[in-house]
Order: C-alpha cells, then structure tokens, then sequence
C-alpha cells in the first residue's frame, strides 16, 4: 500500500485528456467530477464538526451561546489557560504522561520478549501460551471489567499482607502503578501477536552468526534481533500511543478516590468527560472546548508525522 | 549454550504472562463463574445460582430492548459502513479521471486518506464532547439544528431534539406483552451516524490496501473487453476484495454488538433513564456498577458471557457465509 501511494504522489501529473482513449474520456470525468464531489462532501463532515469545535475555545461563552456558526469576535486564548489551571486539564496531561511512561516502556519491552521467545524458541508450552494471548484479542474488554476492580483491590492487598510492603498505595486501585500494570496487561495480547508475526520474518543467519560468537540469547535479543525488529515495534508501538492515550473504560473503572483523603488522579480522557459533565452545572463552554482542543493535539501531531505507520499498523491488526 | 536455553525461556515469559493471567485472563474467568451465581458483589457467601440468571435474561425487558437495539446496530452499521468506504476505496484507487485507461486513483487520495481516518485515532471523550453539541437541541447553541434553523428547514422554537429524540423511528415501536418494546429510537440513530463517521475512514483504508494489491493488468483487460468502471467495480474489485470485505464485515458486528462507548458517553443523563439508546453492554455495566443495582453482580455477568456468546455465534456464521471457499491467489 505504501509504496504505491507513494509512487503515484511523486509521479509527474499526467495530462488526462492527451493519455486516455476518447470514448473512456468523458465518462471518466463525469465520473471524476461526481468522486470528487462526494469525497468533499465527506471530507467537510470530517473536519467541520472538529475544526467548529476548535473554533468555539476561542469564543466567548456569550458568543458560544449566542452565535454559534459565526467565529469569534476577538480570538480570545483565555479559555486555555482555563482549561490548563482551573480544568485541571494540565494535571489530567501530566497523569497520562506519567502513567504511560511506564505501561509503554513495560508493554513494548514484556511484549517483544514473549513474542520472540514464542516466535524463534520451541518448546513445550509454547502453542498454549500463544494461543491464550490470542484469545485475550478476541475478547471484549468489558467481559472482564466486573471483577477486574477487586482483582486490582485483592492483589495489591494479597502482596501488601504477604510481603508487609506497601503495596496498596503503589499498585492499588486509585494508583499510577496499578493502572500502569492493567494498561500492560490489556495491551500484551495484540503486541504480542504482531511482535510475534514480525519475529518469524526476521531471518535466522544473523542470529545464528550471533549464537556462533558466543552471545548469550539474552544479549542476542538486545543486541541484535531487537533492533532489527525496529520498524514493527514503531507500527505497534504507535497503535499503543493511540489506543492508551485514548483509554477511557479502564481508568474510569480503577481512577477515583477511594476515601475522603484519597487524591484525585483522572487520565486525559476521563478528565475530559468529567470537564464536560461538570459544564453542564458551571457553564464554561469554551473552557471545554479548549481543553477537548489541548487534548487532541498531541494525538492530531503524532497521527501527521506518523499517518502512514498508523494507517498501516492499524488495518494490518485486522487482516490476520 | 544449550543449557541455558530454559532458564532464558523461563525469564523472558514469567513476567508477561503471569501480568496476563491475573488482570486479564482471571478476571475472563470469575465472570464466567460468578454468572452461575447470586452473588452481590461485596458479601462472603455467594449463593449458588445454576443458570438462574440466564433465564432472567429472558424476562428482563431492558435487556430484551437493549438486544433489539444491537440488533438495528447490526443491521444497519456494517452495511452503511463498508458501503460507503468501499464507495470512497473505488474512487481513490480506480476512479480517477484519465490517465491510463482508467485505472488511476484521483487526484488527492494520499490527502483524502489522512483526511477520513482521522477520526478513528480520537478518544472517545473528544467525540463525544464534539457530538454531543453537533447535536445539542437547541437552535441556538447546537450546531447542526443552527444549521436547519438557518436553512428554514426548523423554526426556532422546535428544534430537532436528535440525541434527546426518545420516539422510535421509522417503525414505531412494538410492543410485546406489558413491559416489552422493540423500537428503534432517533437517538439510537444519532450514535450509528457518529459510528459511521468514525469508522468509514478505516474501512477506507483496509479496502484500498486490497485494492492496491490487485494487478492493474486486470482492469486494463477489463476495460479493453469493454467494460464500463462501473461493471469493473461489480465484476473485478468485489469479487477480489471478498476477503477484506469479509474481515470488514466480522470487525463491524462485534464493535455493533459492543457498541458500549458511544452509548454510555453520548446520551443524556434523562435519555440513558429511558434506556432509549441502551445495549447490552451499558446495560450489564449500570447492573453492575450503578448504586440502585448494587445486588446485581451476578446477573450483570451473566450479561457479558451471553453478550461474548453472541459475538461468538455472529462471528462464526459471518465466516461460514462470506469466506470464500477457493482463494484468489495473485
């Protein structure tokens, strides 16, 4: 796919009318016209309803509430600051960086070391294991989600009671630490499955020449076949930039104060919606929109740099 | 070398997959186990229950209504979906005006593409928050009845109520017995239109792929037999695209049976009382979780086994059907 989008981008414009046989002419371009035509139309129903919704955080709430098709008066950029303070939507950011710091790094390297354990060794097991992360692809994750809080709860209390360490706050329900664990866990199967696929694409003479000077499979791993596998973990790596980014059920599931003391640590996507129900008793329409805006920047700058990595690694999920 | 072998197997896997097993696999199980019960989520005994709450399942009229909404989902969300995307694939890899002999993308694509997919890397809070006021009720403040308004299609004292629309439509609900509705209401229409919005892009992108990897060799015989782009469509891209069309077809039912994310974080509080847009994956959520049915763990279980057994079955009959017996090999 890539490769011929890119040949026909770069390919000179051809002059339609001198190329094609006559008779094919006009009902192509009749056919070309009315394409077009469509694809607008749907290409404005794409970016209308977002860009009129970026251009409300820069009105007044008056304007918003008053006018709503016309742009604002004076482009105000108060409502960000609003959004970052007052909405907490810069708290909310630093949350989410901070917990996918650690579930990314953890579900990029826990994933890779499964998959090409699976995917270069064999030995008794191995079919079972891949099967049983295969399964967890199919699998809804709202099947799990009743039981998932006390799993969450019982854990941390079965390790804090055990070990007497304090494992309540560092992987409880309410903690970084456990939302960043649940984050690995949900991501590992569909990491695993394309990690796995790309591992058995990689040709073995390397890795053997790497055996033959004595490398140690560890250090063959790191060394060599990881960062061969370089391209696959940057397709996978992104979907799991996207899909935790955009997580949504599993925070409001474990990320709400458990106690009157308990501090409040809502990720970007529940913070929004929180943002967004509360503008319904304190109307501040273009704090909102100004943080919904704040919110998708990161994901609008990351899907520009990458759209042809992401479009790729995303459908290739479906096709196997 | 050789003995090492184990000890490195051992040390890459125990990690991943004992993380795997208890917060993904284990919570899999316990709502497997706990649907055969009565159990209220929180006391130590956990009364035994055998198939009770399935055959509740049976008599619940919220959820009876909530399976007849997927059902419209299932119905109308995949077909609008691949139709249209297929729509755009055609036009983007095949449609294009001149050039050689008609089968050329138009002008663009790469940009269009970029374009349609987008909304499927939003959260769904984004979405929701853009949604909920496209379609807010008011002639003032919503935009798309400002739009209406403007075109003189509304007055402004009766907008349309869209995500609050509550009646069902085209047909109007059915009623079976005292307490049982099947209807389709507006609203529920309102979430296929966002779904659709979200998805076409994707779809796009998976049937262009496909279509990419079709020789052009093949239409250019085509068209030199004299046929027209549009008997090319018919005859050479759907026959070839089978199996994309296939996959497309198995990803859409399971996200109409699931469904749970624009149901939940679109609709009003008031609508969501009506249970208007419910399915039955907000369902076994609010039995599960909301303060009312706190007694209702069990049968919320329940809930999701008979909801991944019917994704299961959807998903195995899709497969029988569409998966072509022969492949194409090109």
């Amino acid at each position: 796919m890539t490769t011929t989008t890119t040949t026909r981008h770069t390919a000179p414009a051809p002059t339609p009318a001198a190329a094609a046989p006559k008779q094919a002419d006009t009902g192509g371009k009749v056919l070309g016209v009315f394409s077009h035509g469509f694809m607008i139309v749907w290409a404005l129903m794409v970016t209308v309803p977002l860009g009129w919704a970026v251009i409300q955080s820069f009105k007044s709430d008056r304007e918003i509430l008053t006018k709503p098709l016309s742009l604002p008066a004076d482009w105000s950029i108060d409502a960000f600051g609003r959004a970052w303070t007052k909405g907490h939507i810069g708290e909310y950011f630093l949350n989410t960086i901070i917990v996918m710091t650690f579930s990314l790094t953890l579900t990029m390297l826990l994933g890779s070391m499964v998959a090409y354990v699976l995917a270069r060794y064999s030995f008794w097991g191995n079919r079972i294991i891949y099967y049983l992360f295969v399964v967890g692809l199919t699998m809804p994750i709202f099947l799990g989600l009743v039981p998932l809080y006390r799993t969450v709860q019982n854990v941390a209390a079965i390790l804090q009671n055990v070990t007497g360490l304090a494992f309540v706050d560092w992987i409880g329900l309410n903690t970084f630490g456990g939302l960043v664990l649940v984050y690995v866990a949900y991501s590992l199967p569909f990491t695993v499955f394309f990690m796995h696929a790309f591992f058995r694409t990689l040709p073995t003479a390397i890795a053997e020449a790497g055996m033959v000077d004595g490398a140690s499979h560890t250090k063959l791993f790191f060394r060599i076949m990881l960062p061969m596998a370089k391209p696959g973990l940057i397709s996978v790596g992104l979907f799991n930039v996207i899909g935790q980014w955009n997580q949504f059920l599993l925070p409001k599931l474990l990320m709400f104060p458990q106690s009157g003391f308990d501090k409040e640590r809502f990720v970007i996507t529940q913070g929004l919606l929180n943002l967004a129900n509360n503008s319904k008793y304190e109307t501040d329409w273009a704090r909102l929109f100004a943080g919904m805006t704040l919110a998708m920047l990161p994901i609008l700058i990351v899907y520009l740099a990458f759209n042809r990595q992401i479009q790729a690694g995303l459908t290739s999920a479906t096709i196997k | 070398m050789r003995h090492r072998r184990l000890p490195f197997i051992a040390g890459f896997l125990v990690a991943p997959v004992v993380l795997y097993l208890v917060y993904v696999i284990w919570p899999y199980l316990q709502t497997f186990g706990y649907s055969f019960t009565d159990w209220n989520g929180f006391s130590p005994d956990i009364p035994y229950a055998g198939f009770g709450n399935y055959t509740d399942l049976f008599k619940d009229e919220v959820f009876l209504r909530a399976l007849f909404h997927n059902v419209v989902i299932l119905t109308v969300y995949p077909i609008i979906t691949i139709g249209i995307a297929l729509f755009f694939a055609f036009m983007l890899n095949v449609g294009g005006s001149g050039k050689t002999a008609g089968v050329t993308g138009v002008r663009g694509s790469a940009f269009y593409k970029i374009v349609f997919f987008f909304p499927q890397v939003l959260s769904i809070a984004i979405v929701a928050i853009i949604w909920s006021r496209v379609f807010e009720s008011s002639a003032d403040t919503g935009l798309l009845n400002s739009l209406l308004l403007k075109l003189g299609l509304i007055d402004h004292d009766h907008p349309k109520l869209f995500l609050g629309e509550t009646d069902s439509w085209p047909f109007k609900g059915l009623s079976i017995g005292d307490d049982i509705t099947l209807d389709s209401p507006v609203v529920l229409w309102c979430l296929i239109a966002v779904a659709v919005w979200g998805g076409v892009g994707f779809y796009l992108v998976l049937f262009s792929a496909g279509m990419q990897s079709i020789p052009r060799d093949i239409y250019e015989a085509a068209l030199l037999d004299g046929s027209s782009r549009v008997q090319s469509f018919f005859q050479v891209t759907l026959p070839l695209l089978r199996e994309q069309i296939s996959v497309a077809w198995v990803y859409l039912g399971i996200a109409a049976l699931d469904f749970f994310l624009l149901a939940f974080a679109l609709p009003s509080v008031g609508v969501q009382a009506n249970h208007a847009s419910e399915v039955m994956s907000t369902w076994m959520y609010y039995t599960a979780f909301s303060a009312g049915r706190m007694d209702k763990f069990g049968y919320a279980c329940a809930m999701g086994i008979a909801l991944a057994l019917f994704t299961l079955l959807f998903t195995m009959i899709q497969l029988r059907v569409t998966r072509s017996r022969d492949k194409i090999e090109f």
